[in-house]
């Protein structure tokens, strides 16, 4: 096995053990602090199969803006301290079945198939080379995303605003018919 | 010489396991969503990774659709999770059955 091989196995296992703690946390702010590690390991996965610009880019969204977002969220909202509930095990065993038999499934297709044991050739595909790409063949649909975050904008301030206005017609309405304050 | 592809989608489909685990077991919405984004990650990884496996760049060009969707995502979900929390006061789904 060479150096690469031990790299990928053990960012792997990084990534798996990081995403597993941060999704039984009952601290929401440790949740998303691991999973910022899942991300960075994600990011040099990424690196590792020839894709510096996504690798770079997974840091700057996912483990920078996405998370920083989440966390943000997570301390501008102080949680009630009272821990979840959880589900009882007639209602979560059953589904755990079928996805046991669906992973079982997937794991024999995967150790059957042909063409998937020989190891993947290191090969890179820089910035330049991808950018170029993208914009040959894909330009319409960079387009579309860019329509599509510019409506996320506007949604996000849509719903951030609209509480003010809400309070003021509640407001208003409380003040005319003072006999339904009961509501 | 790296792993065979095989392991890439093992590890993908762990990855995206334990993303379904969290968005369906946690009665937390802030922490169904980060199993969502877990899952987005999850499919991110098999794209750059076929795309090494097939010699095709077009896996990497998803995978950048896929991190604009995941932040348009997540803006407008963190938006409306906290017009609900200042509405009822809770992070529990469960709370939220008026359709009013």
């Amino acid at each position: 096995m060479t150096l690469y091989g031990i790299l990928f196995y053990l960012i792997s296992a990084v990534v798996i053990a990081a995403t597993a703690v941060a999704i039984t946390r009952q601290n929401m702010v440790h949740a998303v602090v691991y999973l910022i590690v899942s991300f960075f390991g994600t990011a040099m996965l990424f690196y590792l199969f020839g894709a510096p610009l996504l690798a770079a880019l997974e840091v700057i969204i996912y483990a920078g803006a996405i998370m920083v977002l989440f966390l943000f969220v997570v301390m501008m909202i102080r949680a009630p301290s009272a821990g979840e509930s959880a589900f009882a095990p007639i209602q979560w065993v059953p589904a755990a079945f079928f996805c046991l038999v669906y992973l079982v499934a997937a794991v024999l297709m995967a150790f059957r198939s042909p063409g998937m044991n020989e190891p993947l050739k290191m090969l890179s595909a820089s910035p330049r080379q991808f950018a170029l790409y993208v914009f040959e063949y894909h330009w319409f649909s960079i387009e579309v995303v860019s329509m599509l975050l510019l409506l996320a904008v506007i949604g996000a301030l849509n719903l951030g605003a609209g509480r003010k206005a809400g309070v003021d017609e509640e407001r208003s309405y409380r003040d005319k018919t003072p006999q339904s304050v009961e509501d | 010489m790296i792993a065979p592809f095989r392991d890439i989608l093992l590890l993908a489909a762990t990855l995206f396991a334990l993303g379904a685990f969290c968005a369906v077991v946690r009665r937390n919405l802030i922490m169904i969503v980060l199993g969502i984004e877990i899952m987005l990650n999850a499919a991110a990884i098999v794209f750059v990774g076929a795309s090494l496996h097939l010699n095709n760049l077009d896996g990497q060009t998803f995978v950048l659709f896929i991190l604009a969707v995941a932040a348009t995502e997540v803006s407008v979900g963190l938006a409306i999770i906290v017009y609900a929390f200042r509405r009822t006061g809770s992070f529990d789904p469960r709370h939220f059955n008026l359709l009013r």
